[in-house]
């Protein structure tokens, strides 16, 4: 990317930009903001929503800055069991998951770069072929019944753990960094397959590594539909449920009544239903907003070495 | 070739079971050697076996009908019923409508912009500026989608959206925009476009990069405008990647995600919300008409896998690039 603009900008200084190019830029750099405030103000917006009075947030007369500064919102949003539970499987999943997938997708990408290994077409084959055709819901459905998954944690961790997306993009990267050579000079020196791949294939493949992490941690923690369709105990909820809960189907805790509870604090509450939303979509989406930016160079990365042959 | 063509019959014959016998002695030897290779590919073997080769064995239920005491196995024929049954429906036409609809505006609308938006990102000079666009316009690509839903219920609500604030500053009147059929697949579209292109520009963006300088600056002495210079070299460069992105998106036309749509469907917008996707579930799990869900489920995916095929045909006549 660097390299296509630096000689441009020295050719700048030799030839005066014509009035078109410059008029060009400024178009280029007008839509880029107008687009960028397109992005950002909708996340701006939570955020401000979310400290805000709920008084203000209700009548809709936030648009700028936060009103009335509270964090009741998040007192509210903190003090709901849900979001703890939700929380706390949500995090299990993902880190056994990831590290499941991990170990799955990483080793089956490099096999299946190996070009004298017999029968990698037939394999690859097979698998991409799943990406285009599938059985459908209700057979998915009854194999995962068959198998005695159905509301248990385990299901929520195997699946979702091994695609063949993120297989192609490690075998793809393995294939275009590793040389023959180093292969070969390794098992000249009796170096046999497994301890090949553990002690010079893994760590010079960290990058790989990041990035499958990142898409598979990603995805459990996005992920809603498999627990919707499979868990039926709430104490085996992850976060995404719960979160539909609160955003979606509006049954929120407060609707249930407590003991010793008056008619005030049920219209207080009632009233903190807006700003709750918007604490809840900023405690649940900010690790990975946060995470990313720092990661971004290796989501990148991955995108590119999957486009080389997708 | 010409050495073994001087070869009586016999030997020739000879010669080539030789080879082949050598061939497959190389493989095994090449097979024994590699043992643990195989191994390493078991986890996800068994995970490609089981959550996506096994579910098509039941594939057959969409041909029978299915009684759980029978099994999937034991359950009698029936034939195409099912098949017919969906397509005398009166639902079919608006599900398949719907669907399609739903997809082709998606890919219509969605397609050209992250285009646009990696152009915009390789012409801009300032290296900060344009990391500090890259890592705003991917990031709405983390959200869950039950967030983005949620959002958009809380940003379009007719009393608190701040949407409705700014339609209600310029005078207009508030809308249920949620509570209304006419608004659900713009809504629905251009969502999803905010929570992509960022996204979907990185892949042409990798592309843009490939371009070599030499090929600017040539044209530059040329005298050839920036607009120019986008619409000869940056837009030839990478119209293979968009060729094999639009068969891809083409293959997927019958699938609209179930997931956004069945998150933001309500009583209200179900005249258009209803896909063959969320029919599927409701059919299948809701309602428990596993044979009758599955037939609905396998007419999707083969006119999905059709497509596919015809349109990655039509694209390595036309263009020479397809998916394989």
């Amino acid at each position: 990317m660097t390299s296509a603009l630096k000689p441009r900008s020295n050719v700048k200084n030799h030839i005066r930009e014509p009035l078109c190019d410059r008029v060009f830029s400024a178009i280029v750099y007008v839509l880029l903001a107008f687009i960028l405030i397109l992005v950002l103000y909708p996340l701006y917006f939570v955020v401000v929503a979310s400290f805000s009075d709920p008084t203000y947030v209700n009548s809709g007369t936030l648009l700028l800055y936060p009103k009335g500064f509270t964090m009741l919102g998040y007192e509210r949003v903190f003090s709901d069991d849900r979001i703890w539970t939700g929380y706390g499987n949500t995090i299990i999943y993902t880190v056994f998951g990831t590290i499941l997938g991990l170990f799955a997708t990483i080793m089956a990408g490099y096999s299946l770069s190996r070009k004298d290994l017999p029968g990698r077409n037939i394999v690859m084959g097979l698998m991409v072929f799943t990406m285009y055709f599938g059985g459908g819901l209700i057979p998915f459905y009854m194999v995962v019944k068959g198998l005695g998954m159905v509301n248990t944690r385990i299901a929520l961790v195997i699946m979702g753990s091994v695609s063949v997306y993120n297989i192609i993009i490690v075998r793809s990267f393995f294939t275009s960094t590793l040389p023959q050579e180093l292969q070969e000079a390794a098992f000249i020196d009796g170096c046999g397959n497994s301890r090949y791949f553990f002690s010079v294939v893994v760590p010079l493949s960290q990058a790989i590594i990041a990035v499958i992490a990142l898409y598979l941690a990603v995805g459990y923690w996005n992920a809603y539909f498999n627990a919707m369709i499979f868990i039926t105990d709430k104490d085996k909820y992850p976060l995404q449920i719960y979160l539909r809960e609160i955003l979606l189907t509006a049954k929120t805790a407060e609707s249930t009544p407590v003991s010793g509870q008056d008619a005030e604090t049920a219209a207080l509450l009632e009233k903190m239903v807006e700003v709750v939303k918007y604490g809840v979509i900023v405690v649940s989406t900010l690790p990975i907003i946060c995470v990313y930016p720092f990661l971004q160079k290796y989501f990148v990365k991955g995108v590119m070495i999957g486009a080389i042959k997708g | 070739m010409n050495s073994t063509s001087v070869l009586p019959k016999e030997a020739q014959a000879g010669t080539l079971q030789n080879v082949k016998a050598r061939q497959r002695h190389q493989t095994i030897k090449l097979m024994k050697r590699n043992v643990a290779l195989y191994l390493f590919l078991i986890p996800a073997v068994a995970y490609i076996a089981v959550f996506h080769y096994a579910p098509m064995y039941g594939i057959q239920l969409a041909f029978k009908s299915f009684s759980p005491a029978e099994g999937i196995w034991g359950s009698p024929w029936v034939g195409f019923k099912w098949f017919q049954m969906f397509f005398e429906s009166p639902r079919f036409w608006q599900l398949f409508g719907n669907t399609v609809i739903l997809s082709f505006y998606s890919l219509v609308a969605g397609f050209p912009i992250p285009i646009i938006l990696a152009l915009l990102l390789n012409n801009v000079g300032n290296l900060k500026f344009k990391k500090f666009a890259q890592t705003i316009t991917y990031m709405p690509h983390f959200i869950s989608v039950v967030v983005l839903v949620g959002m958009i219920s809380v940003f379009f609500s007719p009393r608190s959206g701040f949407i409705n604030t700014i339609i209600q500053a310029f005078g207009g009147d508030p809308i249920y925009f949620m509570g209304e059929a006419k608004y659900f697949r713009h809504l629905y579209v251009w969502s999803g476009i905010w929570q992509s292109m960022g996204w979907s520009s990185i892949i042409y963006i990798a592309a843009l990069s490939g371009v070599s300088p030499e090929l600017h600056e040539s044209a530059m002495m040329d005298g050839a405008s920036k607009l120019k210079r986008i619409w000869h070299i940056d837009l030839p460069t990478i119209m293979p990647t968009m060729v094999i992105l639009l068969i891809m998106s083409c293959g997927q036309i019958m699938s609209v995600g179930f997931e956004k749509v069945f998150l933001m469907q309500n009583s209200l917008n179900n005249t258009v919300s209803e896909v063959i996707s969320t029919y599927t579930y409701k059919i299948g799990l809701m309602q428990a008409e596993y044979s009758y869900s599955t037939a609905i489920g396998l007419f999707n995916n083969i006119i999905n896998f059709t497509i596919l095929i015809l349109v990655n045909r039509i694209s390595r006549k036309l263009s020479g690039s397809s998916l394989w």
